[in-house]
């Protein structure tokens, strides 16, 4: 009773500050969420502070301190490690495959998705559409460990199923490892194999959840498929569209790892400068003995980079269609 | 919905060729989807003479148990990556769930005083993020959890996604009177929460648990990152090591190793391929049940507020 007449109080007397509104109500949802307050702080919020380790020439301190202690106390480095980061021969190699290769899925994997829903959704045998879903969702429960073990079984050059068929065709082995001219296709066909199904799905649900009457109507009208499909189907997904594309927009500077490291094999020497991006250029200076802040300024750079598209995005959309933008 | 399947047939159907046409477009695509699963499976089922003559075939011409032979044998290395992946699955899908749905109830609370606050303290990350290099200092020297089961459950438990998807499900489908009745009754947020918001919230709590699980289930990425002990492993990072000697061993021919410990280092092929369906099957034989969870989450999840 007291708490309810409570949390009544405090409606009632609105002009006061929050914190003289407060409730037990309050207390305990606030009790409630600490444990995922803690988790954002740590796993979120820290890692922000992050940005410190870019501007520092970390070194290790005597003293065996902690690495906070370490990293303090080392000296500033200004915008040195940056600079060593934007001046280093991988940087615009690393620019250019990131985002090309962004830019390609983007595209390649809306129209796929799109089309794919429009044509699940006209198609007459719905069971059969059901379960070319489900079987086109596969990949997207595959991890790129497991995919890279696919690609292998059908690329490996003395024994693998595409050379095997070039060979029984007549043709020569081709060292797909080593050639990198072939990886640019074999990768965006990948991105759009495995996000395939999931795509297709989130567009048809949207599909499916359009009044039927306004197709009756169409039709009634004399409406042809490709109108229906102009004039109501594609406006009733743009909400969804636009939002995946502002989403997409801010994974611009950023890859999906697995998919540039594990599928090709670890990223061989032979395939670096057609499949490195940022994530796979940061992951294997973790790996070796690279300094720390320039590491962090690669990981910084491509941190702000990704905040930056994502609001462009959102602005952009703001301004041609208020309606849709995200935030 | 049957009724709109009807009129949407009656009034509006596409030609019969053209509904031929869409049916081998999308069994191509499925078939696509579906037979590197086969591929995998046929290699770890073929003799390992047989690949080296003829490599690898869809038909096996001479089947072998070899290689799952080989993991029975090794059944205690299989059997404790098989463990952990099971343990960090389990472990992490229970404190997502925790995790997820508690701070999405707070956040649907339209009472809640700091509610503003948490909306946009769960939001900020969605745009940015302290990058990868921040995550693993936080993860391996402050936290120092490296060779430790957490660095594998803690970093993938808690998003802000899975956070919307519970906040917008609650908002829609627990009824406000509900909550306000169990509190005349005097029952605290976390009894609401525990015994009457989570029991009616099961669609939602499938959702997340699933998304939850599959990714633990799959994830190698943290794996590679933070675990060093072979004890640890878990079966993606058992398979992630594997490809990453053959790799080694290719690159660097002789690498210190005699050719004897070189041969007993590598697993054959079918070997491999069949590490590769124990990780497969448990996913796709459970994942078209669930499939219809992970639909009406990533619907939930793309309706804004």
């Amino acid at each position: 009773m007291g708490i309810h007449k409570s949390t009544d109080g405090g409606r009632i007397r609105h002009g006061k500050p929050w914190w003289k509104r407060w409730s037990r109500d309050d207390t305990e949802l606030f009790v409630l969420s600490l444990p995922t307050l803690l988790w954002f702080l740590i796993f979120t919020y820290l890692p922000m502070f992050g940005i410190i380790i870019a501007f520092k020439n970390y070194r290790l301190q005597p003293g065996g301190h902690g690495f906070i202690y370490n990293l303090l106390h080392s000296e500033w480095a200004g915008f040195g490690n940056f600079k060593y980061f934007f001046t280093s021969n991988s940087f615009t190699m690393l620019l250019r495959n990131t985002i090309l290769y962004n830019i390609a899925f983007i595209i390649i994997s809306a129209s796929v998705a799109v089309g794919g829903a429009l044509m699940l959704s006209s198609m007459r045998n719905k069971r059969g559409s059901k379960v070319y879903q489900t079987m086109m969702f596969l990949p997207y429960f595959m991890s790129w460990v497991v995919v890279s073990y696919f690609v292998y079984a059908l690329l490996t050059p003395e024994r693998g199923y595409i050379n095997g068929i070039i060979t029984a065709l007549g043709g020569e082995r081709i060292m797909w490892y080593q050639e990198n001219k072939y990886w640019p296709f074999i990768i965006v066909f990948l991105n759009t194999w495995k996000g395939m199904g999931y795509g297709m799905v989130i567009y048809l649900a949207s599909i499916t959840g359009i009044d039927p009457s306004l197709y009756e109507a169409a039709v009634m009208d004399g409406a042809t498929k490709a109108q229906q499909a102009r004039h109501i189907t594609l406006p009733a997904i743009k909400p969804v569209f636009v939002m995946m594309l502002i989403l997409d927009c801010g994974k611009i500077f950023n890859s999906d790892f697995g998919l540039f490291f594990q599928v090709t094999g670890q990223l061989p020497a032979s395939l670096y400068t057609t499949a490195s991006t940022f994530d796979t250029y940061i992951y294997m200076a973790i790996q070796s003995t690279a300094p720390i802040g320039q590491t962090a300024a690669a990981s910084f750079f491509q941190a702000i980079c990704s905040c930056g598209t994502i609001l462009l995005a959102n602005w952009v959309v703001s301004k041609i269609d208020n309606e849709n933008r995200i935030i | 919905m049957a009724k709109q399947d009807k009129s949407g047939q009656s009034l509006n159907q596409i030609k019969t060729s053209t509904n031929i046409v869409f049916n081998i477009v999308f069994l191509i695509l499925a078939v696509m989807c579906v037979i590197p699963l086969l591929f995998v499976f046929s290699i770890s089922i073929t003799d390992e003479e047989a690949i080296r003559q003829n490599g690898y075939q869809l038909i096996p011409q001479a089947l072998s148990g070899a290689a799952y032979e080989f993991l029975w044998n090794e059944r205690l290395t299989i059997l404790r990556a098989a463990f952990m992946s099971v343990l960090v699955t389990v472990v992490g899908t229970v404190i997502s769930i925790a995790l997820n749905t508690s701070m999405g109830y707070v956040v649907s609370r339209r009472n809640f005083k700091l509610k503003k606050l948490y909306t946009w303290l769960i939001f900020i990350p969605m745009v940015f993020n302290g990058g990868m290099l921040a995550s693993y200092v936080v993860v391996s020297n402050i936290l120092g959890l490296n060779n430790s089961i957490w660095a594998l459950i803690l970093p993938l438990a808690c998003s802000a996604f899975s956070v919307t998807i519970c906040r917008t499900f609650f908002r829609t489908t627990v009824p406000d009177s509900i909550i306000e009745s169990a509190k005349i009754d005097g029952a605290g947020q976390f009894r609401i929460w525990s015994q009457i918001v989570l029991p009616i919230s099961k669609p939602v709590m499938a959702t997340i648990g699933m998304f939850a699980a599959f990714g633990y289930w799959n994830d190698w990425f943290q794996a590679s990152l933070y675990i060093q002990d072979t004890k640890l492993q878990t079966l993606q990072s058992l398979l992630n090591q594997m490809q990453k000697n053959i790799e080694y061993i290719a690159n660097n021919p002789y690498g210190g190793l005699s050719m004897q410990e070189y041969k007993l280092s590598m697993p054959t092929e079918s070997v491999r391929m069949a590490i590769a369906i124990v990780i497969i099957v448990p996913i796709a034989c459970t994942y078209p049940f669930f499939q219809k969870y992970f639909i009406s989450g990533l619907t939930i999840g793309s309706v804004k507020e």
